[in-house]
């Protein structure tokens, strides 16, 4: 089919792809550090939200799934793109190398994105399988019990008196190890640096850009990257800090 | 009138004998040169004293020496057609640097654009480009009334800003991944923006970009090294124009309806 042919094969269908999944992965980041930052509040909070979220079961699992496709897809239009970059190139490179106005993020995505795919493997290792770290899991810590109800839109979706996992201070615990909690600080970092171009980018190539508004976008994406990373290292650092008890 | 202090520089320029072999940098000192003379001119005369010394002189293009013709393709310092905005390396003059400097000359990289001798790269991958669908239809015979297609003045004037491509392949040779999207965003936008274009408007982008891909140049990371390398200072914007145009032709032509066919065997 033509359509998929296009889609795949090409050099601009790939990076449609690369921008469509990005979207739906910064649509992510950001609900995920919405949710995490549920941690600074009663344990009521971030316990139950967690309690929610495993009880949507196949919904959860769809959802999974979902992100792991578009994880998937950005990493192989990614590879394929930086493949064929460098057959383009050619076999002799330039004795004198200079760059004009590319951006410092935008010429390091392949090296921040390897770190974040990294980062990606151990938080799911550490938080969602516990195989790293078992000793801090969810599910080798007591219980704990919800105090009150936690709702979500007004609905109550979790009762109070409900035994829940202790997200809260697995996290705590988890950070307490202060090499990994280092690790996450730097690791969201290069993650913010590589949305600082791809969030830009994104619109380039859905064709959503041009001279009059992108020193507009610019602004915003810069602020929104500023801020993820201060979201970001708020919960690690607040762990380090010792704010978070 | 007082005659321009002359300075002395030296060249290092890549030197290659013939396609597919190994070239090298040699180094040639540039004496008395006038900072009044082009980049061109430079080479030139330091090609007079090659040759009266008995040495091949360097091989470069060139043509109309007024940076219209797209013809001059050298990377002088890390940069395409040279340090200063705008210009192609026929446009660069010897002002531009200073007593003493030490100045890299290369061709163009990319895999698409071989090296035919030392600095004269083979860039009729934009040609095939070209005919994949930089054309329009038209009736041959008398000159059509010109006013009879309505061109509102602003499109007017984006359709010639994407005109003005040379195609010297300074985007080309500016971009990390040799990418020819600025080139082929031109072609597509300088046509397809005005209404003798529309016809062909989304087979030509499919023909192009598929055309482009295959001949071997990269993907558009979005860092505009090209335009800023660009001697007509080529926008970008249309770099968004082209990927905009392609998504919409590869949706339509997926999901356009078929003539009957009737009588097709």
């Amino acid at each position: 089919m033509d359509l998929v042919r296009n889609l795949f094969g090409s050099t601009i269908g790939r990076k449609l792809l690369m921008a469509v999944t990005g979207v739906v992965l910064i649509v992510f980041v950001i609900g995920h550090l919405v949710g995490n930052l549920q941690v600074f509040e009663d344990p009521d909070r971030i316990n139950g939200y967690s309690h929610f979220l495993q009880s949507l079961g196949p919904a959860l699992w769809a959802a999974r799934i979902f992100l792991l496709v578009c994880v998937a897809l950005h990493i192989w239009a990614g590879t394929v793109l930086a493949i064929e970059a460098r057959r383009a190139r050619g076999a002799e490179s330039y004795a004198v190398k200079k760059w004009i106005q590319a951006t410092v993020a935008s010429r390091y995505m392949r090296w921040t994105g390897y770190v974040v795919l990294a980062f990606i493997l151990y938080h799911l290792a550490q938080f969602t399988v516990g195989v790293a770290q078992p000793g801090t899991f969810k599910a080798n810590l007591p219980h704990y019990t919800m105090k009150g109800a936690y709702r979500v839109l007004g609905v109550e979706v979790v009762r109070a008196g409900t035994d829940v996992l202790d997200v809260r201070s697995m996290v705590i615990l988890g950070f307490g190890n202060r090499l990994v909690a280092v690790f996450y600080i730097v690791a969201v970092g290069l993650l913010s640096l590589h949305l600082l171009h791809g969030a830009d980018s994104l619109f380039q190539t859905l064709g959503w850009r041009n001279h009059r508004w992108a020193r507009g976008l610019r602004v915003v994406v810069t602020v929104f990257c500023a801020a993820y990373f201060l979201g970001n290292l708020a919960i690690p650092g607040a762990a380090l800090l010792g704010v978070l008890h | 009138m007082t005659t321009p202090k002359t300075f002395n520089v030296t060249v290092r320029v890549w030197r290659q004998v013939g396609p597919g072999r190994e070239g090298r940098f040699v180094e040639y000192p540039a004496r008395g040169v006038n900072p009044d003379m082009s980049f061109l001119e430079m080479l030139d005369v330091l090609n007079d004293e090659l040759a009266a010394r008995g040495e091949e002189p360097i091989a470069f293009s060139h043509d109309c020496r007024e940076g219209i013709c797209g013809t001059c393709s050298l990377v002088i310092n890390g940069k395409p057609h040279g340090p200063n905005h705008g210009v192609a390396s026929c446009q660069t003059y010897m002002r531009s640097f200073r007593d003493g400097d030490r100045i890299v000359v290369e061709p163009f990289r990319a895999r698409a654009f071989p090296v035919i001798k030392d600095l004269v790269t083979d860039r009729s991958a934009f040609d095939t480009i070209q005919q994949a669908g930089g054309f329009i239809t038209a009736r041959t015979g008398s000159a059509p009334e010109a006013n009879a297609a309505p061109v509102p003045k602003h499109v007017a004037d984006l359709a010639m800003d994407a005109a003005q491509c040379i195609g010297c392949g300074a985007c080309v040779a500016a971009c990390k991944n040799s990418s020819a999207m600025l080139f082929v965003a031109s072609k597509v936008s300088h046509l397809g923006l005005l209404p003798q274009g529309q016809p062909e408007r989304d087979s030509r982008v499919l023909a192009m970009v598929s055309t482009m891909d295959g001949l071997g140049f990269g993907g558009c990371t979005n860092q505009y090294e090209c335009s800023a390398a660009c001697p007509k200072l080529i926008s970008h914007d249309f770099i968004a124009r082209l990927n905009r145009d392609y998504t919409k032709a590869v949706f339509r032509s997926a999901f356009k309806p078929e003539p009957a066919g009737g009588g097709e065997t």
